[in-house]
């Protein structure tokens, strides 16, 4: 196999991008684009740290290859505010204090911010399945949870 | 008494950065021209290594060093001396690393581990302490007497005549398994050769900084101030980020001096589980006795776990557990023995509950045990036996200088989780294959580092032209919420607003030298140590107004970020203060120190006042179990914590759902399995952790007896939180299923069957 050249849209932006065969999407955006925001946790799929959102679905980057994403939509934690603004589930996650180390922060905020743009009124086993696959060492998941919910309320 | 910013659940100073991933962790840190480094470990757990044959490695393109034990100038670290930084004789757990490689990129490092020839003689391990602590049994050092790491006894009363007067007595034994930490983030660790003044800068993700440069020094045989270290975001520890970070910052350290170029290290998932130290598993053995009446007259108690190969906590974890096994409660006649003995297996380490989860597990099933041997309530006989204000713990100390708060945690998660009304419904028979039942843990807990550690903090407090303040503190950030505690504490002191306190990364060469961030002491020594820079502070600025603005010193207070004087009259606001202060050349910064109380410890006979304060809790679990397929269903959980105060309750409240949904791993799924010093289960699709589904509702209750040891009042949230959750879980379990389950965690086999049939263990 050999490098392939790829375009990709990564947070409104366009890329023209020569990748490795065996380069994951997680490699990609941490170590071409510096988008160091998508963490690594387990590399097998397992932890969700390295969530983003391809095409507008959740997936785990590192289990992408990037040269089969040509033409793709890609959307991480760098790309969730708008003009200076931060995401409504940014500021859920402030006001909630859903966040202790931070490590499974981006990769919770890209799951919940999936399932919105699907979903936007999610009762709470929704919310919960949508972020099954992030783990979180720190929270126990309850202020996530919560912060998540309050942004559907607040969209009433 | 009325705060304006303790006390309340202001925003942690950190997280604008985390939610916008901009916050750097130690992989998201790079430098120009670095080189990656990727460590080989050993093929058999316990091998002698014969040779090392790196030749062929370092043709492999793009490889620029390689280094074993021979290259490290000082290659034994630690209390015992015996932590190799790579292995030299013997490799001596299957974590050791016997080479590590330095390259352009990643994956020729990992082409040169291949490349690497080792030539081992496989030798017969020790991998059970039960076999390590028999008299016939081979040595793990030669130059040792026996296997024994550490030992520790506690002797009260008569325990033959407190057996002798009661009118019950029951025999248990209990088991738990080695954990993982499970933090989020790998190890990392990047090292500057020759970067300012000092001769290597590790940046990385370091629970302990201090801690780190200590051993890096020492491995390097390098002055300490050459030596730096520079932490800010870490992705969680829990205790996991102590040795095993020491060991990694030295080994890099030397390929980058080697080198002179930066080396960055960043494990895989697999590597970290592999080498990191793990949470100690224990055989306990309980024998307990009590009058009719529910009044606890005896209880002798034996815990046995293993260190692994190095000694690194085992003997203050088994220290801790001699103080805490037998619960909180008064019991006249105690004999307690912990041991700890060299293994093969893993090494242990720090993890959160330190010792204290394992005893929890044993003597909160005993006292459910002993209730219904007695046909009692187990939450009465609790009632009859707990410490109270004054009361004399198993080590002797009178509890006398606190608020001994135990009944009111007791009954308020009692109160709130309606125990005593489930606890009787679900004692009924109940029919069909699922089956409720509810369960409760309390516990008491030392606070901070307890016997045998120096036990002081320091911070310094810097006021700018701006009115804000730079704070250094050698405590250290690790997802606990440090940064915003200690910024709140900072602001209440000085009457400034929080986001005026800017809380530096942890710098060893500027940050004092406070410890280790461990044992729940974050709070309560740093909390201390800021009111004390913070009161040195105040008195420089109160000297300098009233010099200045011509006002009696006894009159000037700051408030809301303005200094007051006579009448409350409003001078003038601190950042106008500050910056005519620093104009008329005054310091302006200022550094405060803490030291705890005297405790003492006799080690014969394990009586004293092992620690200053203590803090108390109470879990409630109620489940549901399948005993059709043998699931847990853990419904909701209550926990009710005396804080002494909370600084940030919503701080609390997230170190409680954390603490909880840990306890519950613990309780219902964790388990690091070891086969032959050979670890099964290396990464997350096998070591299971809990997810979102797995947590049921979380009760938090905050209980504040403000502490006159604590800043503010206030004391310890994190450990406490994660040590009673299996203990009330099992208990639950146990009312539901009417069967006993007495080895952690309590996985399906042993519901259905009543035994493990994964490890053939019959525990029953
Ligand atoms: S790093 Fe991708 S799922 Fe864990
Ligand atoms: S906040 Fe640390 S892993 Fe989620």
């Amino acid at each position: 196999m050999k490098k392939a050249n790829i375009n990709l849209i990564v947070n409104g932006k366009e890329y023209k991008i020569t990748v490795e065969p065996d380069e994951r999407l997680l490699d990609t955006l941490r170590d071409r684009l510096h988008l160091t925001g998508v963490k690594e946790g387990c590399s097998i799929g397992e932890c969700g740290a390295c969530t983003v959102i391809l095409d507008g679905k959740a997936v785990n980057s590192c289990m992408v290859y990037s040269f089969q994403i040509d033409g793709s939509e890609v959307l991480t934690v760098e790309g969730l505010e708008t003009n200076g603004k931060l995401d409504p589930l940014q500021e859920a996650f402030i006001d909630h204090q859903a966040v202790q180390c931070g490590f499974c922060t981006p990769g919770m905020l890209m799951s919940a911010k999936a399932l919105l743009k699907e979903n936007p009124y999610p009762e709470r086993t929704e919310i919960k399945t949508a972020i099954e696959g992030n783990l979180c060492r720190c929270t126990g998941y309850q202020q996530i949870v919560e912060a998540i919910e309050s942004v559907v309320k607040n969209k009433d | 008494m009325r705060f304006s910013h303790v006390n309340k659940s202001e925003k942690r100073v950190d997280i604008y950065e985390k939610v916008t991933g901009r916050a750097k962790y130690g992989a998201d840190i790079r430098f120009p021209n670095m080189l990656y480094a990727k460590s080989l470990h050993t093929k058999y757990p316990y091998a002698e290594i014969k040779n090392i044959d790196t030749r062929e490695a370092e043709q492999v393109s793009g490889v620029a060093r390689i280094i074993t034990a021979k290259d490290i100038p000082n290659n034994g670290f630690g209390q015992q001396k015996q932590i190799q930084i790579l292995a030299e004789k013997n490799a001596y757990y299957f974590g050791d690393a016997i080479a590590m490689v330095a390259a352009e990129n990643p994956k020729q490092a990992n082409k040169a581990l291949e490349k690497i020839k080792v030539e081992y003689e496989e030798k017969e391990g020790i991998y059970d302490p039960l076999i390590a602590k028999e008299k016939d049994s081979h040595l793990i050092y030669e130059d040792l007497e026996n296997n024994e790491m550490s030992h520790h006894t506690l002797k009260k009363g008569d325990i033959n005549k407190g057996f002798e007067n009661s009118d019950v007595i029951i025999e248990r034994e209990y088991t738990t398994p080695f954990i993982e930490q499970a933090y989020l983030e790998p190890e990392v660790v990047i090292a500057v050769p020759f970067y300012d003044n000092s001769t290597v800068t590790l940046f990385g993700s370091f629970q302990n900084p201090s801690e780190t440069q200590h051993a890096v020094a020492e491995v390097l045989k390098e002055d300490l101030n050459k030596i730096r270290i520079v932490q800010n975001h870490i992705g969680g520890s829990f205790g996991g980020k102590e040795q095993i970070m020491y060991t990694l910052a030295a080994r890099v350290a030397v390929l980058a001096l080697d080198t002179e170029r930066t080396v960055r290290l960043v494990n895989n998932r697999e590597t970290s589980i592999i080498e990191s130290h793990k949470r100690h598993p224990y055989s306990m053995k309980y024998k307990i006795g009590a009058t009719k009446e529910g009044k606890i007259n005896a209880i002798k108690y034996k815990a046995i776990t293993e260190s692994g190969p190095y000694g690194c906590h085992t003997s203050s974890v088994t220290l801790r557990s001699i103080i805490q096994g037998t619960g909180p409660y008064e019991i006249e006649n105690v004999k307690g023995d912990t041991y700890g003995y060299y293994t093969n297996n893993i090494y242990t380490g720090a993890m959160r509950g330190y010792g204290s989860p394992q005893v929890i597990f044993a003597q909160e099933s005993l006292m459910d045990e002993l209730a219904e041997e007695l046909e009692m309530d187990p939450f009465e006989l609790r009632k009859k036996n707990i410490f109270h204000n004054n009361s004399v713990t198993a080590s002797g100390q009178k509890l006398d200088n606190h608020e001994v708060s135990l009944e009111e945690v007791l009954t308020k998660a009692v109160e709130k989780s309606n125990f005593i009304e489930k606890y009787e419904e679900y004692s009924a028979v109940q029919e069909g294959d699922k089956k409720k039942g509810i369960g409760l843990s309390i516990s008491f807990r030392g606070c901070s580092l307890g016997p045998g550690d120096i036990d002081t903090a320091g911070v310094i407090l810097s006021l700018k032209k701006d009115g804000s303040v730079n704070l250094y503190s050698g405590l250290a950030e690790n997802g606990q919420g440090l940064k915003t505690i200690y910024s709140q504490i900072t602001a209440e002191k000085l009457g400034i607003d929080t986001n005026k306190v800017n809380f530096m990364p942890v710098d060893t060469l500027i940050s004092p030298d406070s410890g280790p961030t461990v044992a729940s002491r974050g709070t309560l020594l740093g909390g201390n140590a800021i009111n004390n820079a913070a009161d040195n502070l105040i008195e420089k600025i109160k000297v300098y107004v009233s010099d200045k603005y011509d006002q009696d010193k006894e009159n000037i207070y700051i408030k809301d970020g303005s200094i007051y004087g006579k009448k409350d009259i409003e001078i003038l606001p601190v950042n106008e203060m500050a910056n005519k202060a620093i104009n008329d050349g005054i310091n302006l910064s200022t550094y405060g120190w803490y030291e705890i109380p005297e405790i003492s410890w006799d080690e014969k006979t394990g009586q004293g006042r092992p620690f200053f304060t203590y803090v108390y809790g109470c879990q409630v679990a109620e489940v549901e179990v399948d005993t059709a397929t043998g699931e847990i269903d853990v419904l909701n959980m209550t926990a009710a914590h005396d804080v002494g105060r909370a600084i940030n309750p919503a701080n609390v409240k997230g170190q409680i759902y954390g603490g909880v949904s840990m306890g519950l791993g613990y309780g219902i799924m964790e388990e690091l399995e070891t086969n032959k010093g050979y670890i099964e289960n290396t990464n997350f699709d096998e070591y299971m952790i809990p997810t979102v589904k797995d947590m049921p509702d979380i009760e938090p209750i905050i209980v504040e007896n403000p502490d006159p040891n604590g800043p503010f009042g206030a004391k310890s949230i994190g450990e406490p939180t994660l040590e009673l959750g299996a203990a009330a879980i099992a208990n639950a379990v146990a009312n539901a299923t009417k069967k006993r389950i007495r080895s952690l965690p309590l996985n399906l086999e042993k519901i259905i069957l009543g035994k493990d049939l994964h490890k053939g263990v019959d525990h029953k």
